[in-house]
């Protein structure tokens, strides 16, 4: 039966940049997939395009695409699907077949658009309230604050370039899990409501999308990984009848443990998983080793789609700032607490929100009491305190940013890591989830000659 | 005498968010640990669990397949990954706390214990 290779080598922008390297290396894939666009990335690519019409991508994909010349060079048939793009797929696009022709390689690469939603938002709304999925309120009620609005489209504008003879595939906003469902669409044309196949496809371009965390990364097992320092990407090679191994080329590779924890993160319903291209039910699939680090998955099942695609919006919502203190015991918990109560009185202005951490002694689950207490009582050697804030007025965070220096002399004694400067203001974009009728948009290719 | 144990001794799991929610995956590491699991951690313990972050309402998912349980947990990140003035913004480490969290050791313990390494 036939099969295809796709592997991720990118999880989210920040993530290692020589994986892709090794990935395109090692893994003799035939699509290598680069997710960059996190919820809140896209709201600060949509600021840096108000500021420059050039940029507005993410800028990380040029630099990992003119290392992979030499790999394209040697794999011909290498193709690459990645929502670099952002906010500017078609800048993206251009500046990708520039290095590529300075490299001598003749490379066709698509442009898929039709994601952003912010030049026609007005019109737009006349017919979609976009309410927030969480709250129910229509978006106008913050319509002057929005700053970026994305559909997330599916696979399908994926296909289509690909079939239009793509080597290189730049999107903005799709769904992460798409990225692998264009490929697989393409190499075995699958119906557009064959469920099944569109759902495991979803669950396992689902599994790669956050790279190493599907084999290795994050697993409570961690002991076992093994050597860190070269985790493994992931790959899967998937067959016809919608049932795909993966692995990955380096590390422990992907077992039971690893893999359950990855299905189940981040889905709400695991039964019904919502994608652009299908509703899939994650629970129906069956996990059978083949080796130590490799693991089968067929039976999925999947529902139709739903009409609907979901839309991504990002609006101003005041600025935030956070700085850290050392503070060296004996009692540092108590002088931690003391010092970030001192410090917000010392501004001497109510905030909208407030909070101090001792970070050492429970902070990621404040209210647990426990830990915070029995911190007190080990008497640590030191906390970290931070200290954060959030208003709508500018001036006054930037009063607070102020005021963690003045402690290494004020304070109480123990008080040291203050080597960072001030901290640094930034603005808030806050999320509003929701979603629009499919009719109302249209997904574009365009291949750049 | 009854003896303690921890969730991790019989499970394994990961968090994430979603936007306001997190969202914590608990895994059994064998059928007879997820049959307890089923059975105990409901919605209701971990949404007194987590009491004092002052979560909303917890809603439960079973995959059987993959011997875990899908908590999600409503508005339990103080704004997110945008707003949240917390460390952890996401709930990436709330797997972890609720995995820490103290049982009496079920009576067949031996067949939930993680025996070997996975494969």
């Amino acid at each position: 039966m036939k099969t295809t290779r796709i592997g991720n080598g990118c999880g989210f922008w920040g993530d290692n940049v020589d994986a892709p390297i090794r990935l395109a290396q090692r893994g003799k894939l035939d699509y290598l997939t680069l997710e960059y666009l996190a919820e809140l990335t896209m709201s600060i690519l949509a600021l840096q395009k108000q500021r420059d019409p050039q940029a507005g991508f993410a800028t990380d994909f040029l630099d990992v695409l003119q290392r992979l010349t030499p790999i394209l060079a040697q794999q011909p048939n290498l193709k690459i699907i990645t929502n670099a793009g952002g906010m500017n797929p078609l800048g993206c696009a251009q500046r990708a077949r520039d290095v590529l022709k300075q490299a001598g390689m003749a490379r066709r690469v698509a442009v898929v658009s039709g994601d952003d939603l912010l030049p026609r938002l007005d019109a737009l709304l006349v017919h979609q309230p976009l309410v927030n999925l969480d709250t129910g309120t229509p978006l106008q009620s913050i319509r002057a604050r929005v700053v970026s609005a994305n559909a997330y489209l599916g696979a399908k504008p994926i296909a289509d370039a690909l079939a239009r003879g793509a080597d290189i595939v730049i999107t903005g906003r799709v769904a992460d899990a798409s990225l692998a469902v264009g490929p697989a669409m393409h190499e075995f044309g699958w119906r557009w409501d064959d469920w099944d196949r569109l759902s495991a496809a979803s669950v396992a371009g689902h599994l790669i999308e956050c790279g190493a965390q599907v084999c290795g990364g994050l697993w409570c097992n961690w002991r076992e990984v093994g050597d860190l320092s070269d985790i493994g990407y992931p790959y899967v090679d998937l067959a016809d009848d919608g049932s795909f191994t993966i692995s990955s080329d380096a590390g422990p590779g992907v077992n039971r443990e690893t893999l359950a924890e990855q299905l189940l993160y981040e889905v709400g319903d695991p039964a019904r998983y919502l994608t652009p291209d299908v509703v899939a039910d994650f629970t129906s699939v069956a996990l059978e080793a083949m080796d130590d680090r490799t693991q089968r998955v067929h039976g999925a099942r999947g529902q139709a789609a739903t009409g609907t695609y979901k839309v991504s919006i990002a609006y101003r919502d005041g600025f935030m700032a956070s700085g850290m203190l050392t503070i060296a015991g004996p009692d540092a918990v108590a002088k931690a607490r003391l010092c970030g109560d001192a410090l917000l009185r010392r501004v001497g202005v109510t905030f909208g929100r407030s909070n101090v951490e001792c970070l050492g002694a429970g902070a990621c689950a404040p209210g647990l009491s426990e830990p915070e207490a029995s911190a007190r009582a080990a008497g640590l050697a030191e906390v970290v305190l931070r200290v954060s804030v959030h208003d709508a007025d500018r001036a006054k965070v930037e009063r607070f940013t102020k005021e963690f220096a003045p402690l290494v002399t004020s304070g109480p004694p123990g008080v040291t890591g203050y080597t960072t400067g001030r901290p640094k203001v930034r603005e808030v974009f806050a999320y509003w989830p929701s979603l629009i009728e499919k009719t109302a948009i249209e997904p574009s290719v365009e291949i750049l000659t | 005498m009854t003896t303690t144990i921890r969730l991790s001794d019989i499970a394994h799991g990961r968090s994430g968010d979603k936007g306001n929610h997190a969202n914590i995956a608990i895994i059994g590491y064998t059928q007879t640990a997820y049959d307890w699991l089923r059975d105990h951690l409901t919605a209701e313990v971990v949404a007194n669990y987590f009491k004092p972050m002052q979560p909303g309402k917890v809603e439960r998912f079973e995959a059987a397949n993959v011997l875990g349980l899908n908590f999600l947990v409503h508005d339990i990140l103080a704004g997110g990954a945008s707003r949240s003035l917390r460390i952890d913004t996401q709930g990436k480490t709330l797997a972890l706390t609720l995995l820490q969290m103290e049982i009496e050791a079920p009576a067949n313990l031996d067949a939930m214990l993680r025996t070997k390494e996975p494969t």
